[in-house]
């Protein structure tokens, strides 16, 4: 029934939608890596890198290549002040605390975004155009390209950062233990800092590069952050190639169930499939098992 | 004690006299009930504001029946809770003789109970059929079914010989709604769905259903939802290079859809809508023409923004009140009522109202013009 163009164009599209998703993800495993907190910022983070971005455009008058770092650089600065106001002074305090704390951060920016720039849906132009690309019968979007390759990049950079780098390994040190790291001469509150700093580009940089395709309102955060935790959760939470993998099975699984399947039960398959996963494998696919202190 | 008494008759008189003179300038009051706030802001704005601009219309030409008109609007933020409040207060305190409203189709089922209790007429700016199917006695409203939608698409379709067609609806209560009248109404009008796909209101990718869909014998999509996903639509056929006439919905009749598709990705889409966004083409001897031109001109130059045809609801629901209470010579709700249910031949923004005890919309498909989107603008079919 499906022709094998057919299943490549499904591929292909859930491949994109997947690293939509991976992307948005990448964000909760930084945060994640270095307090334990699972951020619920993080879909405002990437909803604030789109919208940004396109007022920068829309009342600054800016060309993208200005308008998406401008809107980067702004969120990042987000993500700071969202630690110091909110996080530091409870900072000592049950994980789960905080990770309330960052629902109410959610809830915060995406109320404040609603005033700031209204509740219209913003499309961004394409950087490098709208023309469709033909290959093999199946037809992706420059976009798609520039969102599989900045995905990789984020990725390769994020493995090298936390491999390779000195303030990388301090970070991941400060998840293992806090009070060892700060004994070892680490400051865990300018790696917590750095932390939210770092999750908050990459989001961003993730909400302007979706937006040319997704569409973009105060209120994306909210489906993008699920999906993209999903994504961290399937993957297993902590390692950024998982959350890109994750994300990448989630949306091509989502893809393949409306194409084969029915559109109407994409979610639906995509999540029992997830459940199903979890099931075998608590810790995601590409997950450590958590190994418990008794 | 005789000086006494006639200070208490002049007292009395004075009292009576007051009561009597009170009486005559006592305004007549009409409730409002819109979702200025909240996410179906997009049509309770532009109807409060043409609310408030018909209430000091008609205060400047004198009022009604020579009695001040009073619009009282209240918010329901987009909430069927709070438009139940907002039409308690309206009964119990405003002691109003009509209610408009509510904008959203959820809002209005919730107060009708209320307004029937009350004996209230009710003229409401919500589309979905079930409002005025089957007849509740005191509840009207202005928006165009959503059947009469897919009548006009298929009329369309029809004469192009198209008869196979994909449906691609939104998984909300519009386009859910949309669907089945899409089914209904196919096996009416003798068209075949060969494809029934579904995609998420805030869905961001639909390539895999278009995707699906090409792989059919449909001649025709007709997709139905609100924005953005059909947006979405739009880009993902340029995308997949699908040649198929693309109908959408009247929920996407307005400039916003286009701006998100991209005037590139929307060229070529057929649309039923009200004659409202095409204005400019509707010829001068259309009874709607003045009509649309004075209240576009009159709203954009007091509010500094583009008229919608939600707006138009609320215009039409309020003038038809308004000639009710004239025809009738009175403000009381029954009268009201009453006379509502005699209009004929009234002519609003959406289209040429005609009630009857059995049909409290009281619109055709006429009420619904073609368009094609084309550079970006709206071309009126014929």
């Amino acid at each position: 029934m499906a022709s094998p163009s057919d299943l490549l164009q499904y591929a292909i599209s859930g491949a994109t939608l997947g690293a939509t998703y991976g992307l948005a993800g990448l964000g909760f495993t930084v945060i994640f890596n270095t307090t334990e907190i699972i951020n619920f910022a993080q879909g405002e983070f990437v909803m604030l890198g789109g919208m940004l971005a396109v007022f920068a455009i829309r009342w600054g008058g800016l060309p993208s290549a200005l308008a998406v770092p401008l809107a980067i650089a702004l969120t990042t600065l987000v993500g700071v002040v969202t630690d110091r106001l909110t996080i530091r002074p409870v900072r000592g305090r049950s994980v789960i605390v905080l990770i309330i704390i960052t629902i109410g951060v959610s809830i915060v920016l995406r109320g404040a975004a609603m005033l700031l720039f209204g509740k219209d849906t913003y499309a961004l132009p394409g950087f490098s155009g709208d023309a469709p690309i033909g290959f093999l019968g199946a037809s992706f979007l420059p976009q798609n390209l520039w969102v599989g390759g900045m995905t990789l990049g984020t990725l390769v950079a994020m493995k090298l950062y936390f491999d390779r780098t000195i303030s990388g390994k301090a970070m991941l040190a400060c998840a293992c233990d806090r009070k060892a790291a700060s004994l070892m001469g680490i400051n865990v509150d300018a790696m917590v800092t750095l932390s939210f700093a770092l999750s908050a580009l990459v989001g961003a940089l993730g909400g302007a590069i979706l937006a040319p395709i997704t569409l973009t309102s105060y209120d994306v955060g909210i489906l993008l952050g699920l999906k993209g935790f999903a994504a961290c959760i399937l993957g297993g939470l902590g390692n950024p190639f998982g959350a890109v993998a994750g994300g990448v099975i989630l949306g091509v699984l989502e893809s393949l169930s409306a194409g084969l399947i029915s559109s109407g039960y994409k979610d639906a398959v995509a999540f029992v499939i997830l459940l199903t996963l979890l099931f075998v494998r608590p810790s995601g696919l590409f997950g450590r098992r958590a190994a418990d202190r008794v | 004690m005789g000086k006494q008494i006639g200070v208490s008759w002049l007292a009395l008189l004075a009292l009576v006299w007051l009561q009597a003179s009170a009486h005559a300038a006592e305004p007549i009051r009409i409730g409002a009930i819109f979702s200025v706030t909240g996410p179906a802001s997009f049509l309770g704005e532009p109807e409060r504001n043409t609310a408030k601009m018909l209430e000091e219309d008609f205060n400047k030409a004198g009022g009604l029946l020579g009695r001040k008109v009073e619009v009282t609007v209240y918010d329901d933020e987009s909430d069927a809770t709070k438009a139940v409040t907002a039409v308690d207060r309206l009964i119990k305190r405003d002691r109003v003789v009509a209610v408009i409203g509510p904008s959203t189709s959820g809002s209005t089922l919730a107060i009708v109970p209320k307004v029937e209790e009350a004996k209230l007429p009710l003229i409401s700016c919500a589309a979905a059929k079930k409002i005025v199917e089957p007849v509740k006695r005191w509840v009207f409203k202005t928006p165009q079914s959503d059947a009469l939608a897919v009548r006009k698409i298929y009329q369309h379709a029809k004469k192009a010989g198209l008869g196979k067609i994909a449906v691609l609806t939104a998984s909300d209560a519009f386009g859910a709604a949309g669907r089945e009248e899409l089914k209904d109404v196919a096996a009416q009008v003798g068209m075949t769905i060969v494809a029934d796909e579904v995609f998420g209101p805030k869905d961001t990718d639909m390539t895999a259903q278009l995707t699906r869909i090409k792989g059919t014998a449909a001649q025709a999509i007709v997709v139905w939802g609100t924005n953005p996903g059909p947006a979405v639509i739009a880009r993902n056929r340029v995308q997949l290079k699908i040649g198929l006439p693309l109908y959408m919905s009247h929920g996407v009749a307005s400039p916003k859809f286009i701006e998100l598709a991209g005037p590139e990705n929307a060229e070529g889409i057929l649309l039923p809508a009200g004659r409202l966004i095409a204005e400019g083409q509707v010829p001068a001897g259309h009874p709607q023409k003045a009509i649309l031109s004075n209240y576009i001109k009159e709203y954009e130059s007091r509010f500094k923004q583009p008229t919608s045809t939600f707006g138009g609801y609320a215009w039409d629901a309020i003038m038809l009140v308004a000639q009710a209470v004239k025809r009738a010579q009175s403000a009381e709700p029954a009268a009201i009522r009453d006379a509502l249910e005699a209009t004929r031949g009234f002519w609003g923004t959406t289209g040429e109202y005609n009630f009857s005890a059995e049909d409290h919309n009281g619109l055709t498909e006429e009420a619904f013009v073609m368009v094609r989107i084309t550079k970006g603008d709206w071309e009126l079919l014929r």
